[in-house]
């Protein structure tokens, strides 16, 4: 019996389990790791993942596509734009159905089968049963889509014993795999998937998560890099045969699934060729593209991902110099140029989570169900119960604290010891070497400031024909000084030289505890909140 | 040894944070353990939390708060008299409110008005009387025909019929349209066709009457019942009580059926576009009369100018012939006296040269000249007397001489 978390996307899904106290993402009996949310049915056969998905060329009517975001939603809601090269989303008692070769089936029926072919596919690997799973979802799914979920994924005979969010899943992942769970950092998670892009600006305090702003796109994803390739190779196919590869369905879809394996291919190497027997009147198409020309081709994409980005950080009530770390989730963020040009919106000291930037990640796609198995091995000796109450407002609705506060250390600087955006109650420590003999200790709140620094413009060589006067750069960096005085501490006879600990604790109620000690010389008050 | 509190350090937010990883469930454990909540701290929980998401599209159709305070006053024992979508928050929705919305809205609502919360804040205990209409209107609002039996009688929904003078066209629409838009939640059919305004078509001004003068209606007044005292020991009584109802319904539902009826017409009758379209009606047959007598008018003017200019023609013509005689006789004119002249010039000829020295025979050489002129058309005599007009003396004995040999007369003088 074992308990694995699965990621489901609307273009893939990826499942992964604990094993000797390492994550294995599993791979299907195809060897795929990310497996096409695809069903497909012909000649009475089922079909799944990517075989599925082979059959859109041949058979599209009867290739179900991207149907995730269709769980709960009332038909008259939903964007089909998506399954316009496969099956077409009929409505059925309201909600989203589908007809296939003259049968109609409920998206939770076809949501139910993908996930009965991962159970399979997952005990095939794992040589034993699948008692129970964690499964990620988006941000903004609402708690009927939720609920419909849990109740298919039952039905499926994959038991859920929790639902988790995409970007904290993909958060988890990361910083356990980082070890970097307790270092209090404002991190963006990114994830650009297939037909959407997720954000979310998420605190990390003490190892608790909380979510600071999110943002939602159904219009900005992979697909969008593969259309403007198609229509690169469609123009060029034009010149060459003066033929029209756009003109029907299938050549649309023999040329998408084509120019979705070269942009996949691009994010290895340099250059990739594209083949398509037959594509259109009979022409063979045969071509090859380079990566700088791709990432020419997809311009528009990637400055609205850098958009998206810059919008969760602002509706987060920041700016980019106050995000510490980006992490890159999802296919399309494989791609070199999108870690690329979202370095850009962000100080030097911002460190990007992406495979271009460090080759040693993990993919980013398998972020989402990484930190799901994870979650899924810590609950694995939870009962329901235990869950259902660990899950309750009363513990999930937390106090968060929304300036720093710390003291004022030997040089004058402010020192942050418990972080804005920390959830309470929380107890935390700090120690310093004290300098005299009496130790003056003051608790203040930071107070957020923009340090500017200017850097020279490095004396190129003269070389460069039309180098012209460089501009000094201006760094810009945020940095938190001495506000409000909370409180104030003396500690006397401590003696220079030794050690003094300041501890900073706040209860339930909101009452902050203050602590100064060194040796036997202990010195104790509290403050309330405003 | 010393500590000086200097000042409050600022307030916090609520938010929920992420239940995934180890320290979350430290966090969870060690809040769960050895402790039970009150429904009032857990109530509590749910408030005032800061959500990333956006804000949900519901809630800015719900009531911003229910404090109503006749509404928090009404006795629960008349539930049924009470305004059951204010008590929920959804005095907006009413009957547009999906059961998703009413669930969500009922949710708000006992988080303001759970009994646990007003009890803990000092309120009075009978305070619950609003909840329990809380909850009874979560109960009615979720049965679909409970909901139906109460929406048919929700006068709250009703717009309200203008009674003032309407002066112009745009009053008519303001005043009448929502009338109609809340008449319209109580039709079998829809979509319900809404009045317009002065863009309307024909087509649609009539179709919009013929659907209300034909209009179905699920309206009942089950609700508006008088209770059936559910004693069976009075059988008799029961069976009074709901006959009385059930005569009670018909009569109200044929009386609202009047109603509307007496209203479409009303408004029918004030409709300008009707009156507009009749007037239209009676300048399109205007129009059409005139486009039909236009024939017989066009003929009669074609042949009065046709007569003008024929008149003028002729007149025209006359004078040109006049003209034409006048030239022609002036012409005939002028040929004579070019004809004299010449005759005269040929004739003094001779006299005017001293008869060339004969002057004795100026006799014959006259008579010869007279023969000459006489033998002369027209032509002739403009040549010869050209000729005479420059020369002298025996030069125009010689001119004479050439022109007598010419005409092959006999003359005496001239050879
Ligand atoms: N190596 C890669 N390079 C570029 N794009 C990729 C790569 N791998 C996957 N993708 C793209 O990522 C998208 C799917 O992303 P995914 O995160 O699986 O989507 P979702 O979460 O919506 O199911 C597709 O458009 C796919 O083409
Ligand atoms: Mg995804």
């Amino acid at each position: 019996m074992a308990t694995i978390g699965i990621a489901f996307g609307n273009s893939t899904t990826s499942f992964a389990t604990i094993k000797d106290g390492k994550v294995d993402v599993i791979a299907n009996p195809d060897g795929e790791r990310f497996i096409s949310s695809t069903l497909s049915y012909v000649d009475g056969d089922e079909y799944h993942g990517q075989q599925a998905l082979a059959q859109v060329i041949r058979s599209p009517r009867s290739t179900i596509v991207n149907f995730r975001d269709f769980i709960g939603v009332p038909f008259e809601e939903i964007n089909s734009e998506y399954s316009k090269y496969a099956a077409h989303p009929i409505e059925l008692n309201g909600k989203v159905g589908y007809e296939i070769n003259g049968n109609k089936i409920s998206v939770n029926e076809v949501v139910k089968r993908h996930l009965k072919q991962i159970k399979n596919a997952a005990e095939d690997y794992l040589g034993q049963e699948i008692e129970s799973v964690v499964l990620t979802v988006p941000t903004n799914f609402n708690e009927i889509q939720k609920c419909e979920l849990i109740k298919i994924s039952n039905d499926a005979g994959l038991k859920v014993k929790q639902l988790i969010n995409e970007p904290t899943s993909a958060l988890l992942a990361h910083l356990s795999n980082k070890n970097q769970l307790l270092e209090d950092k404002i991190y963006v998670v990114a994830d650009f998937g297939g037909i959407r892009s997720d954000a979310a600006v998420v605190s990390v305090r003490g190892g608790i998560m909380t979510l600071l702003s999110t943002e939602h796109s159904n219009k900005l994803g992979g697909i969008e890099l593969d259309e403007a390739l198609i229509d690169f190779f469609a123009s060029d196919f034009q010149k060459k045969f003066k033929a029209d590869a756009k003109k029907t369905e299938k050549s649309y879809s023999k040329l998408s699934a084509a120019s979705n394996i070269t942009k996949k291919t691009l994010s290895n190497i340099q250059t990739a060729n594209v083949s398509v027997d037959s594509l259109a009147e009979g022409f063979d198409y045969m071509s090859s593209i380079n990566r700088l020309r791709f990432e020419l081709v997809g311009r528009k994409v990637f400055s609205e991902m850098t958009q998206f980005v810059e919008n969760v950080v602002k509706k987060a009530g920041l700016e980019t110099l106050d995000i510490d770390s980006v992490l890159l989730v999802g296919g399309t963020s494989n791609i070199p140029k999108v870690a690329n040009t979202l370095s850009l919106i962000f100080p030097e000291s911002t460190e990007i989570f992406a495979p271009a930037i460090d080759s040693k990640l993990p993919n980013p796609n398998e972020l989402n169900c990484r930190g799901a198995a994870i979650q899924a091995s810590l609950i694995a000796n939870f009962d329901d119960e235990e869950i259902k109450e660990s899950l309750q407002p009363i513990i999930i609705n937390t106090e968060h604290l929304q300036v720093p506060i710390g003291i004022k250390d030997l040089d004058g600087n402010f020192l942050t010891i418990l972080s804005k955006e920390t959830a309470y109650p929380i107890k935390k420590q700090i120690s310093f070497e004290s300098n005299s003999d009496n130790v003056e200790i003051e608790f203040y709140e930071g107070k957020r400031s923009i340090k500017e620094t200017v850097v020279e413009p490095e004396q190129y060589s003269d070389e460069e024909e039309d180098s012209e006067e460089e501009e000094p750069e201006i760094i810009r960096e945020v940095e938190y000084l001495p506000g409000t005085l909370l409180a104030k501490m003396s500690l006397n006879g401590v003696g220079s030289g030794k050690n003094v600990d300041v501890i900073i604790q706040i209860d339930r109620e909101g009452k902050m505890h203050l602590t100064g000690r060194s040796g036997d010389v202990v010195v104790k008050g509290e403050i309330t909140q405003a | 040894m010393s500590f000086t509190a200097v000042a409050s350090y600022t307030a916090a937010a609520k938010r929920p944070i992420e239940p995934v990883g180890q320290y979350f469930l430290a966090h969870a454990t060690r809040t769960l353990k050895g402790h039970t909540w009150s429904e009032f701290e857990k109530i509590e929980a749910e408030k005032n939390v800061v959500s990333v998401e956006e804000k949900d599209a519901d809630e800015e159709l719900f009531d911003e708060e229910i404090n109503d305070p006749e509404l928090l006053a009404h006795d629960p024992k008349d539930w049924k008299t009470c305004d059951l979508y204010a008590a929920l928050g959804l005095s907006k929705l009413r009957v547009k409110a999906t059961p998703s919305q009413i669930v969500k809205a009922h949710r708000k609502a006992v988080l303001q008005h759970h009994p646990d919360k007003k009890s803990s804040k000092g309120g009075s205990l009978d305070q619950d009387g609003f909840f329990k209409i809380i909850q009874k209107a979560f109960e009615t609002l979720m049965d679909p025909a409970k909901r139906k039996q109460f929406d048919s009688v929700d006068d709250n929904a009703d717009v309200a019929v203008p009674t003032g003078k309407i002066t112009n066209n745009a009053e008519f629409y303001a005043a009448w349209g929502p009338v109609f838009e809340s008449e319209a939640r109580f039709s079998n059919k829809q979509p319900v066709p809404s009045l317009g305004d002065d863009n309307s078509t024909r087509e649609e001004v009539e179709l919009f009457y013929k659907f209300w003068n034909n209009f179905d209606s699920w309206r009942t007044f089950e609700w508006l019942d008088e209770d059936v005292p559910d004693d069976t020991s009075n059988r008799d009584h029961k069976r009074y009580i709901e006959k009385k109802n059930n005569n009670a319904r018909k009569k109200k539902k044929t009386d609202d059926n009047k109603r509307l009826s007496d209203l479409v017409k009303r408004v029918q009758a004030e409709d300008p576009r009707i009156k507009k379209f009749k007037e239209d009606e009676k300048a399109e047959k205007a129009r059409k009369k005139w486009e039909r007598e236009a024939g017989a008018r066009a003929a009669e003017e074609a042949a009065k100018a046709k007569a003008e200019a024929e008149a003028k023609a002729k007149a025209e013509a006359e004078a040109a012939a006049k003209n034409d005689k006048e030239a022609a006789k002036k012409a005939k004119e002028a040929a004579k006296n070019a004809k004299k002249k010449n005759k005269r010039a040929i004739r003094n000829s001779a006299k005017d040269n001293g008869y060339f020295g004969d002057e004795d025979k100026a006799a014959i050489i006259d008579l010869d000249l007279d023969a000459l002129i006489d033998s002369f058309d027209d032509v002739k005599l403009g040549e010869v007397a050209s000729k005479l007009k420059d020369v002298t003396g025996d030069d125009a004995k010689k001119v004479l001489n050439e022109v007598a040999a010419e005409s092959k007369l006999s003359l005496k003088y001239f050879v």
